[in-house]
C-alpha cells in the first residue's frame, strides 16, 4: 500500500524553482531516503506533504489524505522533525516530552514502550534543559517528540546535520527498530554515505528527482566500472585526468579520486601507460555519489 | 481543554524562567509610578524667589514675611542691584524675582498705587505662568487684608478645586501611567512571546499537530493577561498608600474596564506577531507603535484639546486616550457604570475590530 504519494508537485519562491514536477511513492513501513545537497529542494517537499506550505502545482496524498484539502487529518497521523533544532530551549527534557504528548492528546506512558530504546538514553538528564543539551542527545529527543504520540508516518528533515559520526550511527540504528514498528519513515539527509542505511531513496537535484530506486539497483545501474586512484600530487592528478581522453569522468572522494575511462579496459591502458609518475589504481564497485554526480551530469 | 491548560502551564514556564523578562514586568510598573509620582511632577515646590527691596519699609517687609511662609516658593538672599539679579537668573539659581521700588509704602499711602515688578525665568513657559499666578495671589491676598474700607464695588472670586483640592500631579499621572504600562507589556509581552515560537521552529512542530493554532494565541495571552491583573493592583496600591491617590470609586469596576483594556492590548500584540516574524521587528513596532502615540495621546503629558485637529482625530485610535478617560472618572471623580459605559464601548468594539484583523491573518500555514 502507498502510503506517501507524490504527483507532479511544483514550489517556487518568487521566480526560483524550489521543486519542479516531482513523482514518487513510498510504501507502507518503508525506510525511504530522499537524499541531495543543501538547496536541493528537500525542506521544500517535506514542508508540502506535512501541510506547512502549499504546492504550486500537483497533488500529494499521506496516508490517503489529500495534503490540502485534509491537511487537518495529517496534521493528526503525522509525526514531523524539522531540520532546525526546535524544541523549547528553556523547558527540561520530561518537559519537552510531556508537553508535545499531550498537544497530541496523549501522555508519555501510553506510548512509552514505543520511545523507550530512545529515552532511556537520554533520561538520566531528563530535569536538563533542552537548551543545555549535547547535539546527539537534542536530535535524541526531538525524535522522541516527534514519535510521542504514534505516528503513521514519520519525516526527519536532516536529522543526522550537525551530528557527530557515532550519534549518526546511534540514530540509524534507532530508525531501523522503529521500521520494524511498522512506521512509514522518510528521511533527508546531505550525506551520501547514508543513502545504504535507506530501503529506498530518492535522489533529489535543484528541485528535480533524478532516480528514484534501492540503493542497491542505484549501483548495479551504474554503466561503467569504477577505479580509484592516488598519488603523491592529488591536485595535479586530478588535472591530469580531467585533461585527459581516454578518462571519461574523474571526481575527487577524500583520500582517492574516482574515474571511469571511455573506452573500457583499452582506454585505462592506453592512459596508464602515458603515465609520468607511480600512481595507485583499485577497481571499486561504484558508490552512490558516484551515481549522483554521474545522474547530474547527464541531467545537464 | 486539558491541551489549553497545559499550553498555559508552559508559558508561565517560559515566563517564570526568563527572569530578566520578569523583572522588567513588575519593576518596570513601580519605577514608573515611583518616577512621575515623586521627581517627574509640575506642581511648584520651592521654588527660588529673589526679592530686591529698594525700600525697606514695614509693607515691603510684611509682603516679604507672606512669601517666606508660602511653600511654594523658597526666598534667596536678597541684593540690591539688578546685575546680581540677571546672574542669578543666567545661573539657574532662582526661577523668579521681585523688585520693589524705593519709597513704596509711602507711594502706597499717599497715591493709593504702588508697583511691584515680577520677573520669571520663562525658558519654560508653564512653569513661569505658574509663578507669576502664585506670587500675585499672595500679593493681592496682601491686599485685601490692609484695605481699610472696601471698595464701593468688587467681586469677589471664589475658586475650588473639585476632586482634587490640592492640585496633586499625581492624580493626574497615575491613571496615565496605569495606561502606559498596561498597554506597553500586554502588546509588547504577547507579540513577542507568539513570534518567539516562529523564530525558535517550535510554531512549525505546532501547526503539524491537532492542536488548534487559534488556541495557541489564546494560551498565549492568558499568562500575559494574568500577570497584568496582577500589576494592575500592584499599580493600584502603590498609588493608594505610597502616592496618597486612593480609588474614589468602585475598586471592582475599574479592574473590570482594565481587564478591558487589556485584552484590547492583547489583541494588538497578536495582531503584531501575526504580521512580524522575527523577535526584533516584533519589539520595534510594540515600542515605536506604541509607546509614543500612547504618550503623545492618552492626554496624560500634553492636553488633547491643544492639538491640531488631525492630531485629535488620530488620538480617538490610541485606546489608552479612552482608558484614561475612564480611570480617571472612576479613580477620581468616583463616577460609577453610567459615566463611563461610552468609553467602554468604545475599547469593546477595537477589541472586536483587532480581534477579527489578526484571526483573518492568522496563518494556519507557514508562509
Amino acid at each position: 500500500m502507498k502510503h506517501v504519494t507524490l504527483e507532479g508537485i511544483s514550489k517556487s519562491y518568487d521566480s526560483t524553482k524550489a521543486v519542479d514536477e516531482v513523482h514518487f511513492n513510498v510504501e507502507q513501513g518503508e525506510l525511504f531516503g530522499l537524499i541531495g545537497p543543501d538547496g536541493a529542494g528537500k525542506t521544500t517537499l517535506f514542508r508540502i506533504l506535512t501541510t506547512l506550505i502549499l504546492p504550486d502545482a500537483g497533488r500529494a496524498f499521506v496516508n490517503g489524505h489529500h495534503v490540502v484539502k485534509d491537511y487537518k487529518k495529517i496534521r493528526k497521523e503525522v509525526g514531523y522533525m524539522p531540520g532546525k533544532f526546535s524544541l523549547y530551549q528553556d523547558l527540561t527534557v520530561e518537559e519537552n516530552l510531556s508537553f508535545f504528548a499531550s498537544i497530541f492528546n496523549t501522555t508519555i506512558r501510553e506510548n512509552y514502550e514505543l520511545v523507550k530504546d530512545i529515552y532511556v538514553q537520554i533520561e538520566p538528564f531528563k530535569d536538563r534543559r533542552a537548551g543545555k543539551l549535547s547535539g546527539g542527545m537534542k536530535q535524541k529527543l526531538a525524535l522522541c517528540c516527534a514519535l510521542i504520540h504514534r505516528p503513521v508516518v514519520l519525516f526527519l528533515d536532516e536529522p543526522t546535520t550537525g551530528v557527530d559520526a557515532v550519534s549518526r550511527r546511534e540514530f540509524w540504528e534507532m530508525l531501523k527498530s522503529l521500521k520494524k514498528q511498522g512506521i512509514t519513515i522518510l528521511v533527508s539527509t546531505p550525506y551520501m554515505d547514508e543513502a545504504d542505511l535507506c530501503e529506498k531513496i530518492a535522489l533529489i537535484q535543484s528541485g528535480n528527482i533524478m532516480t528514484v530506486d534501492t540503493p542497491e539497483r542505484i549501483v548495479s545501474d551504474f554503466p561503467d566500472p569504477v577505479y580509484a586512484v592516488q598519488s603523491d600530487n592529488m591536485s595535479r592528478l586530478l588535472r591530469e585526468l580531467r585533461g585527459s581522453d581516454q578518462v571519461k569522468s574523474a571526481n575527487a572522494f577524500g583520500e582517492f579520486h574516482h574515474i571511469t575511462f571511455s573506452g573500457g579496459t583499452e582506454s585505462m591502458d592506453r592512459f596508464l601507460k602515458g603515465l609520468r609518475e607511480p600512481m595507485l589504481i583499485k577497481s571499486i564497485s561504484p558508490t552512490i555519489e558516484d551515481c549522483f554526480i554521474h545522474l547530474m551530469a547527464a541531467h545537464d | 481543554m486539558k491541551q489549553l491548560l497545559i499550553f498555559v502551564q508552559k508559558e508561565f514556564k517560559h515566563v517564570f524562567r526568563d527572569k530578566k523578562t520578569l523583572l522588567l514586568l513588575f519593576g518596570l510598573p513601580i519605577a514608573q509610578i515611583v518616577l512621575f509620582g515623586f521627581a517627574l511632577t509640575n506642581e511648584i515646590k520651592d521654588a527660588n524667589l529673589l526679592i530686591i527691596d529698594h525700600s525697606k519699609d514695614e509693607t515691603t517687609l510684611q509682603i516679604t514675611e507672606k512669601f517666606r511662609a508660602s511653600s511654594s516658593f523658597s526666598l534667596r538672599e536678597s541684593v540690591m542691584n539688578t546685575s546680581e539679579m540677571e546672574d542669578a537668573f543666567k545661573r539657574g539659581s532662582i526661577k523668579l524675582a521681585l523688585i520693589f521700588p524705593s519709597q513704596f509704602e509711602q507711594d502706597l499711602i499717599h497715591e493709593g498705587r504702588a508697583p511691584i515688578q515680577l520677573i520669571a525665568d520663562a525658558t519654560d513657559p508653564n512653569t513661569a505662568t505658574m509663578l507669576i499666578n502664585y506670587a500675585s495671589s499672595i500679593i493681592r491676598d496682601y491686599q485685601q487684608s490692609i484695605a481699610t474700607k472696601p471698595p464701593e464695588l468688587s467681586i469677589q472670586i471664589q475658586h475650588r478645586n473639585i476632586y482634587n483640592p490640592e492640585l496633586k500631579g499625581t492624580t493626574n499621572f497615575v491613571p496615565g501611567v496605569m495606561a502606559l504600562v498596561l498597554l506597553l507589556i500586554c502588546v509588547l509581552m504577547t507579540s513577542v512571546s507568539i513570534v518567539k515560537e516562529k523564530e525558535m521552529g517550535t510554531m512549525e512542530i505546532l501547526l503539524v499537530s491537532p492542536f488548534n493554532p487559534i488556541l495557541v494565541i489564546l494560551a498565549k495571552a492568558i499568562p500575559y493577561l494574568a500577570l497584568s491583573i496582577v500589576n494592575l493592583i500592584v499599580i493600584l496600591l502603590l498609588s493608594t498608600f505610597l502616592l496618597d491617590t486612593p480609588v474614589n470609586g468602585n475598586v471592582f469596576l475599574l479592574v473590570g474596564v482594565s481587564i478591558v483594556l487589556i485584552m484590547a492590548a492583547l489583541s494588538l500584540g497578536l495582531l503584531i506577531s501575526n504580521s512580524t516574524n522575527s523577535q526584533q521587528m516584533a519589539m520595534l513596532i510594540s515600542l515605536m507603535g506604541m509607546l509614543l502615540p500612547t504618550m503623545m495621546f492618552t492626554g496624560f503629558l500634553f492636553p488633547l484639546e491643544n492639538m491640531p485637529m488631525a492630531l485629535q482625530v488620530f488620538a480617538n485610535m490610541v485606546p489608552s486616550k479612552w482608558y484614561y478617560i475612564i480611570v480617571k472618572d472612576i479613580m477620581i471623580k468616583g463616577l460609577g457604570c453610567s459615566a463611563v459605559w461610552k468609553e467602554t464601548l468604545i475599547l469593546l468594539g477595537m477589541i472586536l475590530l483587532l480581534l477579527a484583523l489578526s484571526i483573518r491573518k492568522f496563518k494556519i500555514r507557514l508562509s
